[in-house]
């Protein structure tokens, strides 16, 4: 038996896949790419997969992994030849390594995530005013609490922003939002929670994962 | 032009997160077909009038997309109906109904081929062109709106969709599309008019076009004739079947969201000779066509390189009576077995063989095994022509239960006008006596899901005579059978009788309901094929309204004589073979499978040049010598 990690870019129309039909997208990859996946065992065997931390609906990401089990084991060489024909559109593999069967599981090593979020260019959505959101940024970061509700419970949204800045490029159309949040397993930030502080319509923009940091 | 592809994926993506699963509203699969636009002639939209999560796994779509996408001149794209919800966005958004593809706007296309299988899609179809913002009537539609075809088992009776409909396929539709884009092309080539490119696509065998079409009616209100308002058009339109079937799809499209079947399937054979007299689908199908082992097993290997799906579904109508089913059995279990792969083999005759085809088959996940014995006294059993006995019922749910099965599934049919309330009790008790059955070999972990439907008469089968049960017969039957069929391990489940009433009207209906459908729809009726959708006040409203009666479509006898709406549509199987059928189901005698003895349905003289052209077993008809044979021996 062997684990393998996958990095890879979620795309496309993909991006309204949610995480578990990822799973299974993954899953029927292994199978036309004819590669060796593990199955648990039992009365209902499911090929064995670990995910980092589940990707929201409706964001892309340039920063997924995923953690596979095969049995018998291949060379990296191998697995990377056979998957390159076989991943769907809206799927981008980075890079595949080895990785110890002891180790611990993805969504343990995660601390943080990393986002951008810019606006798509619908013309009635210009009017956001840049200055308003800039003062807001401020105040949220110089507040040590950011009462927000979730699901009927109330929260306390700050200590999950890490950081929190514009990239200044011109007018708001090609502004984006640049921010850290927390993604610990019980204490992950939520990206449409920050923006919703900050008067953000979600809809209004795309928002993309773009880095998974490590313990 | 409506919208252009960018201005609608722009307007999408403002709503798509406010919607339940959005990933139905964006394509972008493995294995879709995008061709550059501007560079092909002729753009086909296929279209499944119900959600993404039900058309997609529809295999007559899959077929009709590959074949026309093989095309270097066609590109083919799809459509489905969106969720309520999702329709009210984009009505709020003003986003027009667009193929998942390339995002073009329904209108934009040359032709819409809407797969309309079951009536209770009908009202549907008005949506989907509504929200296309197509004209609903086929009278209303300009030069440069697309043309509007449809096929699918309902259109068997087209007359109820008539006037939404530019033009009907009738049987299968993988010859006919192409002669139909054909006829497109030259029209467009030429300039023609409408009216003209109309004309030519009525005289293509198996093409029905209603608008050249005009019924004239009785004062009583049946059918007096149907009169062709065009010279040289033909009088009936002879349904178009294919001699062979041609490769089976091997690039099924893998969704990127869980859809209702996730599989590749293959069917193995088309028709059906068994002759059961309430089965629309056995009379409509003929002849019995079968594919060959090698290229089943050989198009499911190439499926499964293609998609990855872990399951595969080997369909046809009565899988026990494909010629091969041994060997195809074996070649399959051989071949792929062990590779978590489930292969399902779905209706099974009733007989302890089955068992053990299934057995072979059972993957590591498995389900239920479901028996359809339709009725459990020999009167209805003679009556609808399929007899299987109590004994040979017993026997085989006892084959299931020793060999690991926990669920048995039973179907069963009530509703038909000489069924008597001791014949629902023989269901409640043969229901019990399965169950006792399986307590008997696995204790109480045997369970049985009993599923009665209710007996719709449909157009071109020995029914087409016959009466509907009123709505208060059907709901006494069900509560006498709900009280029969409770206690632990039975589960019971039946179908509304006003939905059973709707597929009545419907499916021998007559050129009027074109009205009442619009008008049905008008006052909300939509999505009729879901329990918490149907509106039936809608339908009672839209007949009033249309100042029709409903029962004179569900409820009368109708006389042997009469003209019916659909006699102009030739399946191939004669109305004075369905009408001797009807008449032999009277005195409760069987018709033997059609494979043992040729009983003349029609099918043969009809196809007689194809049979010839296609010797040997594949067909289940008799052989047909060659026409120099028969002069030689003369």
């Amino acid at each position: 038996m062997q684990r393998i990690r996958i990095f890879y870019a979620k795309t496309q129309a993909l991006r309204y896949t949610g995480n578990l039909d990822i799973h299974k997208i993954w899953e029927r990859t292994f199978r036309r790419a004819k590669l060796p996946l593990a199955y648990s065992q039992g009365y209902h065997p499911q090929p064995k997969l670990n995910q980092a931390c589940p990707l929201p609906l409706g964001m892309t990401s340039r920063a997924e992994i995923i953690d596979f089990w095969l049995d018998p084991d291949l060379t990296v060489e191998e697995i990377k030849g056979a998957l390159e024909k076989g991943v769907p559109p809206g799927i981008e593999i980075q890079d595949i390594r080895q990785v110890d069967l002891c180790e611990p599981a993805l969504q343990t090593q995660v601390v943080a995530a990393e986002f951008q979020a810019s606006w798509k260019t619908i013309p009635e959505e210009k009017n956001t005013s840049k200055k308003i959101l800039v003062m807001k940024i401020k105040e949220i970061l110089s507040a040590t609490t950011l009462p927000r509700t979730w699901k009927n419970k109330d929260y306390n949204l700050r200590p999950y922003i890490l950081h929190l800045e514009v990239l200044e490029r011109g007018d708001l159309e090609r502004t984006c939002l640049f921010f850290r949040l927390t993604a610990r397993e019980g204490a992950t930030g939520r990206p449409e929670e920050l923006l919703a502080a900050l008067g953000v319509d979600p809809f209004a923009v795309h928002i993309e994962r773009v880095n998974l940091i490590f313990r | 032009m409506l919208l252009s592809p960018i201005e609608i994926q722009g307007r999408l993506e403002r709503i798509l997160l406010r919607v339940q699963k959005p990933g139905r509203y964006v394509g972008g699969e493995l294995n879709q077909v995008i061709k550059p636009w501007d560079q092909i002639s002729t753009h086909v939209a296929l279209v499944f009038p119900d959600i993404y999560d039900l058309g997609l796994p529809n295999l007559g779509l899959a077929i009709l997309y590959e074949t026309l996408n093989d095309r270097e001149d066609v590109l083919a794209e799809r459509a489905y109906v969106p969720w309520l919800d999702m329709i009210n966005a984009m009505r709020q958004a003003e986003i027009p109904l667009y193929s998942l593809e390339s995002k073009h706007a329904l209108v934009d296309f040359d032709i819409i081929g809407i797969s309309l299988p079951y009536e209770t899609l009908f009202t549907n179809t008005l949506e989907m062109l509504d929200l296309a913002k197509i004209p609903l009537y086929s009278s209303e539609r300009g030069e440069n709106d697309p043309l509007i075809i449809a096929g699918g088992h309902s259109t068997s009776n087209p007359e109820p969709m008539s006037d939404f409909i530019d033009a009907f396929v009738i049987g299968d539709g993988e010859g006919v599309i192409h002669d139909i884009v054909n006829a497109v092309q030259a029209h467009k080539t030429q300039g023609t008019s409408r009216k003209e490119l109309l004309v030519s696509l009525a005289a293509i065998q198996g093409v029905y076009v209603p608008s050249l079409y005009t019924p004239i009616y009785n004062p009583n209100g049946t059918l007096a004739k149907m009169e062709s308002l065009f010279p040289g058009i033909p009088k009936t339109i002879k349904k178009h079947i294919v001699g062979k079937l041609p490769s089976p799809p091997t690039k099924f499209i893998v969704p990127s969201i869980e859809v209702v079947h996730n599989r590749v399937s293959v069917e193995i054979m088309r028709g059906c000779t068994r002759g059961c007299r309430f089965c629309h689908a056995g009379m409509i199908t003929r002849p019995v066509r079968e594919r060959n082992v090698d290229e089943i097993v050989e198009s499911i290997q190439t499926a499964l390189d293609n998609t990855g799906f872990e399951e595969v579904a080997l369909l046809s109508l009565s899988s026990s009576d494909y010629s091969h089913i041994l060997e195809l059995v074996d070649a399959v279990s051989q071949r792929f077995a062990g590779n978590h792969l489930i292969i399902s083999l779905p209706s099974l005759r009733i007989e302890s063989t089955s068992v053990d085809l299934f057995e072979k088959l059972k993957g590591s996940r498995q389900g239920g095994f479901t028996l359809a014995p339709e009725a459990a006294t020999d009167q209805m059993r003679m009556m609808i022509n399929k007899p299987i006995s109590e004994q040979q019922l017993l026997e085989t749910a006892g084959a299931i239960y020793s060999r690991g099965w926990h669920t048995i599934k039973l179907y069963f049919m009530i509703g038909h006008p000489s069924e008597t309330l001791e014949d629902v009790k023989a269901i409640a008790y043969l229901c019990k006596a399965v169950l006792a059955e399986g307590r008997k070999i696995i204790g109480r972990r045997a369970e049985v899901h009993a599923g009665i439907s209710t007996f719709v008469p449909k157009a071109q089968t020995p029914f087409q005579w016959v009466a509907c049960d009123t709505v208060d017969s059907i709901k006494a039957k069900q509560k006498l059978l709900m009280k029969q069929l409770s206690g632990p391990g039975m589960k019971f489940n039946w179908t509304n009788p006003q939905v059973t009433m709707l597929e009545s009207w419907l499916s021998r209906g007559d050129r009027r309901l074109s009205r009442v459908i619009y008008l049905a729809w008008k006052k909300g009726a939509h999505f009729d094929a879901w329990q918490d959708e149907f509106n039936f006040h809608a339908w009672q409203e839209a007949f009033e309204e249309a100042g029709l009666d409903p029962a004179f479509y569900t409820h009368r006898q109708r006389s042997l004589d009469e003209i019916f709406p659909w006699d102009h549509i030739n399946t191939g199987v004669t109305k004075s073979f369905l009408k001797a059928d009807y008449k032999m189901s009277l005195d409760g005698i069987l018709r033997a499978d059609c494979r043992e003895q040729c009983y003349a349905c029609g099918i043969l003289p009809g196809f007689i040049e194809l049979r010839r052209q296609n010797p040997g077993q594949s067909w289940k008809c008799p052989e047909v010598k060659a026409a120099g044979a028969v002069a030689n021996e003369t």
